[in-house]
Order: structure tokens, then C-alpha cells, then sequence
């Protein structure tokens, strides 16, 4: 038995998704994707780049949330938002990001949600970086709250970043460098490695089944062979997780700050 | 005759016109010319295009009934997610909207600053960027790859609004906070440039490694104004943070019937001294604690 929780659980899972990436920008956007990115980088993928999500690189993760008063952060570089782009436009990059919709084709929303663009019926943020980061470096996407809402039946509504849909490549567009790796939800690990690049659940969480993840997803899933369940986190990530994360922000994340094993019924 | 810059706020601004495209620097909720900003709010401007990575400078010109279109990538307060004012005028379908990639639109700039018609991107190909904006075009690489990118048109601005922490009278400025993020692009891609400066010296004379944050040539710049804590209620680094706790009124005026109206009557028609005394003056502002991200 674990005392995890299923955020510890998604950010040991996400922090796989950096393994055998070689040296890129590691950008783990909010605080389970940026927990995921940093154990990556404490544990399996001490070659990854990071920054202090300012503007320096760092040479260790820089912790969330206020510092301790001994707490010196050291820099070996630095990684102003200009040079953030030369990076996404060399393709050296993985980042995670959460966006607001998900399709089949993997293509993501993060702008505004409804029917009619002119008038949304929600704006969010904007395109952001998506059209850029999709089409230049490996993506991945985090998502805590796993429902119909979110995976669309249909195409996102306002589409931000690229995906595998054939229809939106026309002659001559370069779609070589779109590289969807995995989704991480509170459910399952996703990803597009299907025939065609079908969504497919990869792993489940424990106690989540296959039919559940499939009725809370508004397109058809397939699973790999031998699906099995997500790794808890071992004692030794927990105690990095808990080192980077001191405030517990990760606890505020998932409604309820669920167990990684659900108490049984 | 001296060789001044020199304006104050309302005089830099009574210079720009109905209907003008203009700049904002800054990024987000980080370094925002809101004494210019307010200024505006104040002048009878309307009409406006305004192209910003946007934070509350977007909003409450949003909120004022200022803009007519907006060219954007995103519109944010950092740790308020959702800019609430922008939201109303997205929402309302009354807002014209061109909205880019964030690497797009630094290749908007760069192109205005260099005098060219556009700048070819892999960003926006395959997205809605480009489907739901007629204005976008695509054009194939020349050479024997064949290779077809996004033509992103050039976004010359009327006017751009930087706030610096450094200026003499005649336009030399220095940034001392840890990025420039793309207000240099914003100088350069503008026919007119107005600086907003936290301190202003006569004439800057200062060491190399100083001078290395010098972002742009004054001859970029066509007015300075002396606006100290301008950037309020935004982050300026390394001067002062955010001030969340003025953000978070902010953000829950929207929610209040006529609570637009009421931010205004409190902090804008005031004036700006009154707004700085207002915040809790200089003293106050310099203590705001610089944000951890």
C-alpha cells in the first residue's frame, strides 16, 4: 500500500514521457507537468534542459512556490522568451501544456470554446504558443480533470495546435516535426500511436477501468496489448517530489486531492 | 533651443488619432505602460487597433470601449488565468480579433521593423490561425524543397507604448528587468514610439555593462514621459511585483453591476497622482514583492 496521491501518481507518470528525449528544453507548464519535467530531470534525464520558468536555465529545478530564506538559486544560462522560440523553432523542445479541448487527430484548443469564433461562447487565453510548439518539437498534454468536455466528440472547436487530421496538411506543408508524445490525465495515460494515429490508452490508473476512461472520452479509445496499470511513484520520487514541491501546490491541483489507490469500496 | 523629449502624459497622448494600430510592450501581466495605458482611458481615443501579448492593458481598454479589433496570441494576468474584461468583449462578439501565434506575431513585428511585406513561419500552417483569418496567406519556398509556410504580414503599428526603467529626455532608455521579451520589436515595428520612464535623467552617461541595456536607438523614440510606479499594477522588474491584491479587485469589479464604472471613478479620472496615492504611493509600490514563477 501507497500514501501517494494521484497527483504524485501523474507527475511520476508525466516525468516519464522525458526519458530518452536527449537534451531539450524541458517546459512542464503548471505545476504537475513542471513536477513531472523536474523529477525527469533529478532522476532518469539529468541531460535535460530547464529554466526557472523566468527567464535563466537552471542546473537544478528550481522548487515551486516561495523560497526557503537559504534557498539560492543557481543559473547556467539563460533562456529569455526571444531565445524561447529559437529553441521551439529548432525543434529542441518538450513541452506540456494543458489545453482546454482534445481531439482524435490529437489537435488542441486553448483560445475559446463554442460554435461561433466571432462570438465565443467562452474565450480563454488564446492560441498562446500552440500553432508553434506543435508544429516545431515534441508536445505532450496534461489534463486534470478527464471528461467529454475536454475530449471532444468532433474536431476542438478552435483549432491551436496541430494534429494528425490529413485534411488541414495541404501540399507542401512540413508536418515531419509534429510529434505528439503522451496525454496524462486523472484517468489513464494516453497516446496517438494507433493505426492512423488512433488514440490509445497506454496505461490506467489503479482501480480505473477501460470503460470508464472510454465513457468519459467523446471519441473511440483503443488500448495497447496487455494494458496494465500506471506505476506508483516509488519511496524515492516521492521524496524528490515532496523536496520540489514543499508548499504542496500539487495537493490544490485534483479536486479533492484524491489517493493514488482508491480506498476500496 | 534644448533638444527635448520631453512630455507629459496627456500631451504624449493627445498626439495619437482615432482609428490608429497600437503597440503595447510588456508580456502578460510583466511590464505594462499603464500610466500611458490610463492615459488613454482618459483622452477621447476610440476606435483603436491595439496588437499586444496582452494582460490588463488589453482589458481595461476592453473594458472602455476603446478597442476595435485586437491582434493577440493571448490575453492573461499570470496568476489570474482569465482576463476578465477581455473575456466580456470576446464574449459579447463586439470585439474584431486577429489572433496569432506568439512566435507569429514576433515575426509581425520583426518584419514592420525591418520594412518588409512579411516573413515566412511553419507556425499557423494546419491550425485555425490560418482558417479563421482571411487576411493570412500561405507562399511556397522558391528553392527545390517546395516547402509551404505561413506569409505572416508585417503588423506596423501608428504608435507603440513601452514603459522602461531608464530615460533621458532625449529617448536613450535602459531595461533592467531579466527579459526584454519584445518591446525593442515593438520600438522598431512603430512610426511613433512613446516611452514611459520610472526614472529620468537629462542625459544618460553610463559604464559598458550598463549600456548593454540599452534595448533600442532613440531614434526610435518620440516622447519620453516621466512616470514613476507606471507599470503598477503589473510586475516591472527589478523595481517593484505585482500587486495582486489591486489585480484581484480588479478582476472582481467585472463581476459587479457598473463595477467598471467604479474602477474608473476611483482610479483612472482621478488622475495619476491620485492613483499613485491611491495604491498606497511610491513607498508602498516598491515593497510589492517581486513574483516567484
Amino acid at each position: 500500500m501507497t500514501d501517494a496521491t494521484l497527483a504524485e501518481l501523474m507527475i511520476t507518470a508525466a516525468s516519464e514521457t522525458w526519458r530518452n528525449n536527449g537534451e531539450v528544453l524541458a517546459s512542464g507548464i503548471t505545476t504537475i507537468p513542471r513536477l513531472g519535467a523536474s523529477l525527469a530531470k533529478m532522476t532518469h534525464s539529468p541531460e535535460l534542459l530547464m529554466t526557472d520558468s523566468e527567464a535563466y536555465l537552471v542546473s537544478e529545478p528550481a522548487p515551486l512556490g516561495p523560497r526557503a530564506a537559504d534557498h539560492v538559486q543557481k543559473f547556467e544560462g539563460y533562456m529569455s522568451f526571444d531565445r524561447v522560440f529559437e529553441c521551439v523553432w529548432g525543434g529542441k523542445r518538450h513541452a506540456m501544456i494543458g489545453p482546454t479541448q482534445i481531439d482524435r487527430w490529437g489537435q488542441t484548443n486553448l483560445s475559446c470554446v463554442g460554435p461561433d469564433y466571432a462570438k465565443p461562447k467562452s474565450a480563454v487565453l488564446g492560441v498562446r504558443g500552440l500553432p508553434g510548439n506543435s508544429i516545431n518539437h515534441i508536445n505532450s498534454f496534461f489534463v486534470p480533470a478527464h471528461n467529454t468536455r475536454v475530449f471532444v466528440a468532433g474536431e476542438v472547436d478552435m483549432v491551436s495546435g496541430v494534429g494528425y487530421k490529413a485534411e488541414r496538411w495541404g501540399k507542401g506543408m512540413k508536418s515531419d516535426y509534429a510529434d505528439i508524445r503522451v496525454v496524462v490525465t486523472d484517468l489513464c495515460v494516453m497516446d496517438f500511436g494507433g493505426p492512423d494515429h488512433a488514440a490509445r490508452v497506454i496505461s490506467l490508473h489503479p482501480g480505473v477501468t477501460f470503460d470508464q476512461v472510454q465513457a468519459a472520452t467523446g471519441f473511440p479509445l483503443l488500448k495497447i496489448d496487455n494494458l496494465g496499470e500506471t506505476a506508483l511513484p516509488t519511496a524515492e520520487q516521492l521524496a524528490i517530489i515532496r523536496k520540489l514541491d514543499p508548499h504542496n501546490m500539487r495537493g490544490m491541483v485534483l479536486k479533492g486531492n484524491p489517493p493514488a489507490v482508491k480506498a476500496a469500496a | 533651443m534644448t533638444f527635448t523629449k520631453q512630455k507629459t502624459a496627456a500631451e504624449a497622448i493627445a498626439e495619437l488619432r482615432d482609428g490608429m494600430t497600437i503597440g503595447i510592450g510588456g508580456w502578460g501581466p510583466r511590464r505594462k505602460p499603464m500610466a500611458l495605458v490610463r492615459e488613454i482611458l482618459r483622452s477621447p481615443l476610440k476606435d483603436l487597433t491595439i496588437v499586444s501579448y496582452g494582460g490588463p492593458d488589453v482589458g481595461m481598454l476592453c473594458a472602455a470601449g476603446k478597442v476595435k479589433k485586437l491582434i493577440f496570441a493571448f490575453v492573461t494576468m499570470d496568476a489570474i488565468p482569465l482576463e476578465p474584461y477581455y473575456r466580456k468583449a470576446r464574449e459579447s462578439g463586439v470585439l474584431q480579433v486577429e489572433e496569432y501565434d506568439e512566435g507569429m506575431f514576433e515575426w509581425g513585428l520583426r518584419a514592420a521593423g525591418m520594412r518588409m511585406s512579411f516573413l515566412p513561419t511553419r507556425c499557423g500552417l494546419a491550425t485555425d490561425v490560418l482558417a479563421k483569418n482571411p487576411r493570412l496567406k500561405t507562399i511556397a519556398s522558391p528553392y527545390d524543397d517546395g516547402e509551404v509556410y505561413v506569409a505572416m504580414p508585417a503588423l506596423n503599428l501608428d504608435a507603440a507604448l513601452i514603459h522602461v526603467n531608464e530615460s533621458d529626455k532625449i529617448g536613450n532608455t535602459l531595461l533592467r528587468g531579466h527579459d526584454v521579451f519584445f518591446d525593442n520589436l515593438y520600438a522598431r515595428a512603430s512610426r511613433h514610439t512613446i516611452v514611459s520612464t520610472e526614472v529620468l535623467h537629462d542625459r544618460l552617461a553610463v559604464d559598458a555593462e550598463t549600456a548593454k541595456q540599452n534595448p533600442f536607438e532613440r531614434y526610435l523614440v518620440q516622447s519620453v514621459v516621466h512616470a514613476p510606479c507606471g507599470a503598477h499594477p503589473t510586475y516591472f522588474g527589478p523595481n517593484y511585483g505585482l500587486d495582486m491584491e489591486h489585480l484581484k479587485a480588479y478582476n472582481a469589479s467585472a463581476t459587479e453591476e457598473g463595477g467598471w464604472q467604479k474602477y474608473v471613478d476611483e482610479f483612472v479620472n482621478v488622475g495619476e497622482s491620485a492613483y499613485l496615492a491611491k495604491v498606497g504611493g511610491a513607498e508602498r509600490v516598491s515593497k510589492l514583492k517581486l513574483p516567484v514563477y
